[in-house]
């Protein structure tokens, strides 16, 4: 297996011109947990957001987190949440932000590949149901903010290292695995569909 | 042993069971993916399921949940009717769900429905739920702990279809929901299919059938041979991982099904996520208790 692939931030557009759909890197630096109402306040609230995204990650989740007292905080565990859901947003959230990556779970659609193209950043999956190890990775929470939003949804600012595996999903030129791959799916789930009926009359 | 002492120790190894189902997959869920990971060639795939190895494997070493969503408790019993603690059963669930919530510790999954809020407790009306049979003349109890989180709960669908849609068209049914909602709820996925009479007591069936091991079989031969069909056509889709590509989509397919009325089809599909999160444990009637779905661990 070739050497692992990592990215620092802060994040160039010219740092993400080579990666394509299906490649799988590693992120060190900074990645901020960032869901629905951080999005909602940004695009339809116009509220600034406490941190500057520009050339760094977000991460659509909602951790378990331990508060150990003076403004220190441990990762307990954090998996990705359901990319889709934010899809309404992250155009201009990208736009807005400077974001460089989108980290989540599951693919996103003509918005966000829009954004990947025309502010060149990247969309990646974190694999689902991997929170523990992900929590690892998490080297130490350095910010909350927006705490009143809760545990699930507060902006938990990250240092990370060695942060994925990332399989890229959306790339700079607005490719989208998720697309792709479905088209392909529904092609042979067709055929699946017509090899099975020939052996199912039980109704004579 | 008292009455109380029995209580106290049923809810002490179920509130550990909880836990432990929380971290820990069961055995032939391990064993599938190990052999589903050995079957995958592209990187992508490979790298995912070692991920999930890893995972798993940083869960018992630090003792917490393999996977953020805890999901809601269900818990399916086969209590016999000369079970001593029949009638408290419930309650010692119930305890044993806030005791784990606590302990393990387990997300906060229970909002009460129209008050919309978050008990914070994992209790609420109707939660954890009870499924119950009842076996005369046995004095064991038998529990299925379950626990699905909200990717894998989305899929679930049931619906009647007329007569002439037969068989056909409950693979059709099965068929679209893999790659619709099925890509996002975390494959490769048990898929569990009910076939009967209306959608409650096919959506029934489909989750009952998650209960039962990988690789079982149902003993009606056509139903066994569905449950090959579909499982061979769904790993053909190629989901892979994450639904991310690969060679297989699915751990396997378990169909439960009931006669029918003449006129209707119920059917319904349930699906469990890669991290299929079932635990299986017998009681006697002195409260010793064995567990069947995973060997070699101490409570």
């Amino acid at each position: 297996m070739s050497e692992k692939r990592i990215l620092t931030t802060p994040i160039k557009s010219e740092d993400l011109e080579n990666i394509q759909v299906g490649d799988i890197i590693y992120l060190n630096g900074y990645i901020v947990t960032c869901r629905d109402v951080a999005h909602r306040r940004l695009i339809e609230g116009h509220r600034a957001l406490p941190v500057d995204l520009n050339g760094i990650a977000i991460f659509h989740a909602g951790p378990i987190v331990r508060d150990l007292g003076n403004d220190k905080f441990e990762m307990i565990s954090v998996g990705p949440t359901t990319s889709m859901r934010m899809e309404k947003f992250e155009k201009e959230f990208v736009e807005q932000t400077g974001v460089k990556i989108i980290v989540g779970k599951g693919g996103m659609g003509p918005n966000t590949e829009a954004a990947c193209k025309g502010q060149k950043a990247i969309h990646c999956v974190f694999p689902a149901g991997c929170a523990v190890l992900a929590a690892t990775e998490v080297e130490e929470i350095e910010r909350a903010e927006w705490r009143d939003l809760g545990m699930p949804e507060t902006l938990w600012v990250c240092r990370v290292k060695e942060f994925g595996p990332l399989i890229v999903s959306i790339d700079t030129s607005g490719r989208n695995m998720f697309e792709e791959n479905k088209v392909v799916f529904n092609q042979r789930k067709e055929k699946a569909i017509a090899d099975i009926c020939k052996e199912v009359s039980f109704i004579k | 042993m008292s009455n109380q002492a029995q209580i106290d120790s049923m809810t002490d190894t179920m509130s550990a069971f909880v836990a432990l189902v929380g971290k820990k997959l069961p055995d032939d869920v391990e064993a599938k993916l190990a052999e589903l990971r050995a079957k995958e060639t592209s990187r992508l795939a490979t790298t995912i399921y070692d991920t999930m190895a890893e995972n798993q494997a940083l869960a018992m070493k630090l003792n917490r949940p393999c996977c953020q969503d805890t999901g809601v408790l269900q818990f399916w019993i086969k209590c016999g009717t000369q079970f001593p603690l029949m009638a408290q059963l419930e309650q010692i669930l119930t305890d044993a769900v806030l005791r784990a919530t606590v302990n393990a510790p387990l997300r906060h999954n229970s909002v009460e429905t129209f008050d919309e809020y978050n008990t914070g407790k994992n209790i609420g009306k109707g939660t954890p739920t009870l499924f119950w049979d009842i076996v005369p003349d046995s004095d064991q109890c038998e529990i299925y702990t379950y626990m699905a989180g909200g990717g894998c709960t989305l899929p679930g669908k049931a619906m009647v279809l007329m007569p002439g849609a037969g068989y056909e068209g409950v693979t059709q049914f099965v068929l679209d929901v893999m790659t619709s909602y099925g890509l996002n709820a975390c494959p490769p996925l048990l898929v569990g299919v009910g076939v009967a009479t209306s959608v409650e007591t096919a959506a029934l069936l489909s989750k009952k059938a998650l209960m039962r091991p990988i690789g079982s079989h149902n003993s009606n031969e056509r139903a066994a041979k569905m449950e090959q069909l579909l499982e061979d056509g769904i790993n053909s889709i190629g989901l892979g991982p994450q639904g991310m590509s690969g060679a297989f989509s699915v751990m396997g397919v378990n169909i439960e099904n009931t006669a029918r009325h003449p006129s209707t089809i119920g059917v319904a599909v349930n699906v469990g996520c890669w991290s299929h999160r079932r635990g299986h444990i017998i009681f006697d009637k002195d409260m010793n208790y064995t567990i069947t779905t995973h060997a070699e661990v101490q409570l």
